[in-house]
């Protein structure tokens, strides 16, 4: 357990000190502030909550941004280490690899989860700072929206040491890391919609969509936020939830699945390679 | 008598198709300084990594300290010391960092590492500096600080001296030699030979995977029987013959200089003939075969006989 720990510490102090921390803080901030900001001006007062605009729109921000953010930190974690050397020593060390495993995934989990909390954590902050009444539940449902962009990004760290234990040369994982994104985030939508179009109409069955949606954690992650409540009629992803067997708690659970299973493979893989 | 410290028995290693190592089998007694002397791709590493347990053997045992070293909650690698082949860090962190961050992982106090890092000669300052600015020399004291980590009883250091200058390269020795008289074993690989001479108790030469000698110099000088160079300046008054000596067959090198290449068994004989008119010997030069020599011997003796 604390050899978990060491190397947690050390990946957020390497964070820290690579800049990786406060880019990605940075980053987050400015965009969810311009999209509070901007993105609220067209729809006036008219009696919508402000803070659930930004919840929309940060949540369309998250799938496209969370999930390359945490590619980027987790694909180089094994094979960075392999090619530069420095895991032949580290694990010469009394440390087990599912350990080494751990402890990064606990690190990279709290780059990405200040960097989420503090980046819109500054979009709600300033919102409530100018003076926008922001009720209760529309609070909830922002630290909601924290709280699963965070587990999103913990599906595609997970992924990306997938990537990252697999391959052999760093610039293969990034290759790989970028195709995982670009399906995920991109193609397999579009390709669920091409089918559905293919489908003339004619209503998909209800498990079905419920497999597909739950197949891709981006889509999880969209249903989960943007499927109900004041969220569910602005963004009209109300229409797809209402005909799903879907709800929260099953969505987490697919997130939460989506997590182990592939932090699962990469110990296995990693465990089988040879140094 | 102590139980040794490593064993190796009957060692195999195969990656696919390629055997790394051979039926390979030595032990290490506590104590000793052994260098590990080959080619590049001869094995050494190789055996180190199975020594550490970082790879289990196809073939054969490894025991160290009595325990399998890949096997069980690696306790046994509390008491290693690694120094790899061309060391790196984590470019980011400082040397303290650095350092800080093994000592944990190996639960050693951390209230002594000014003194760690005077032992290999990396100064404060340098210390507080992130790895990124070190030359090769300093990265390499970083690395052989933390294989010093919480004072190991075996030491593997693989190719330490690659890339030091000279005056490092005494200093990491001189270091080496305090260690072994507290008791450390050291084993120590390189392909420099000549380096290595009188700073090891024993040298096991490996070849295409397979340990082809090992012993004391004394020991393989020995076996290879390889000639001792004796070259005789006479004195002006004595003839311009060569010295007298049986079976000698002297070669004139200059005017009055004389070289033969004798067996180990003839020498003191010669040598007393040579001698035997101290008036008449300007100057005499008794050289032994190089350890480079001796190298090259099992080397070469190993090609014939294929």
């Amino acid at each position: 357990m604390n050899n978990i720990l060491i190397v947690a510490r050390k990946e957020i102090q390497e964070g820290l000190r690579n800049r990786w921390v406060l880019a990605t803080t940075l980053l987050l901030a400015a965009l969810a502030l311009t999209l509070s900001f901007l993105g609220s001006a067209p729809t006036g007062n008219v009696g919508v909550n402000q803070l659930d605009v930004v919840i929309v729109s940060l949540s369309s921000l998250t799938i496209f941004l969370v999930p390359l953010i945490a590619l980027l930190l987790a694909h180089d974690a094994i094979v960075g280490e392999v090619e530069r050397g420095t895991m032949l020593l580290l694990i010469s060390y009394p440390i087990s690899r599912r350990q080494i495993v751990f402890g990064k995934f606990l690190g990279h989990l709290a780059i990405l989860a200040f960097a989420t909390l503090f980046g819109y954590g500054t979009a709600a902050a300033a919102l409530a700072m100018t003076g926008t009444e922001i009720g209760l539940a529309s609070w909830w449902a922002f630290l909601a929206m924290i709280a699963s962009s965070i587990l999103l990004g913990m599906v595609f760290i997970a992924i990306g040491y997938v990537t990252s234990a697999l391959s052999s040369e760093r610039s293969t994982a990034g290759g790989i890391a970028i195709g995982v994104w670009l399906f995920f985030v991109l193609i397999y939508d579009m390709a669920l919609l091409g089918a559905l179009v293919a489908a003339e109409g004619r209503p998909l069955p209800s498990g079905l969509l419920d497999v597909l949606l739950v197949l891709n954690p981006t889509d999880a992650y969209r249903l989960l936020n943007l499927g109900s409540g004041e969220a569910g009629a602005l963004s009209g992803l109300g229409g797809i939830a209402g005909h799903t067997g879907l709800n929260g708690p099953m969505l987490v659970a697919a997130l939460v699945a989506w997590i182990a299973a592939p932090l699962a493979l990469a110990l296995r893989i990693f465990s089988r390679r040879e140094l | 008598m102590t139980a040794p410290t490593v064993t190796l028995s009957g060692v195999a290693k195969r990656y696919g198709r390629i055997e790394a190592v051979k039926n390979v089998s030595f032990e290490l007694e506590q104590g000793q300084t052994v260098a590990l002397v080959g080619h590049n791709g001869a094995g050494k590493t190789t055996l180190i990594k199975l020594m550490l347990g970082l790879i289990r053997p196809t073939q054969g045992t490894v025991q160290v300290l009595g325990e399998d070293p890949a096997r069980g909650d690696f306790a046994v690698r509390q008491r290693l010391g690694y120094l790899p082949e061309s060391v790196s860090f984590h470019m980011a962190l400082t040397g303290r960092e650095t350092l800080a961050f093994y000592a944990r992982l190996k639960r050693v106090d951390m209230s002594d590492m000014e003194g760690l890092f005077e032992r290999v000669g990396l100064a404060p300052a340098a210390a507080d500096r992130p790895v990124r600015t070190y030359s090769k020399g300093m990265r390499q004291r970083l690395g052989l600080a933390q294989a010093l980590l919480g004072a190991p009883r075996i030491l593997l250091l693989d190719e330490p001296t690659s890339g030091l200058d000279p005056a490092l390269r005494r200093n990491f020795y001189e270091l080496v030699s305090g260690l072994r008289s507290a008791g450390t074993t050291i084993l120590l690989s390189s392909h420099a030979l000549t380096e290595l001479e009188d700073r090891t108790d024993r040298v096991i030469i490996v070849n295409e995977g397979v340990a082809i000698a090992d012993g004391t110099l004394e020991k393989l000088r020995g076996i290879a029987r390889l000639p001792t160079r004796i070259s005789v300046t006479l004195a002006d008054g004595a003839g311009i013959t060569a010295p007298s000596g049986g079976q000698v067959a002297w070669k004139a090198i200059r005017d009055r200089t004389f070289e033969a290449e004798v067996a180990p068994e003839n020498k003191i004989s010669i040598l007393r003939d040579v001698t035997a008119d101290p008036a008449a010997v300007a100057a005499l030069h008794v050289v032994e075969p190089t350890l480079d020599e001796l190298y090259a011997h099992f080397l070469g003796g190993r090609g014939m006989t294929r």
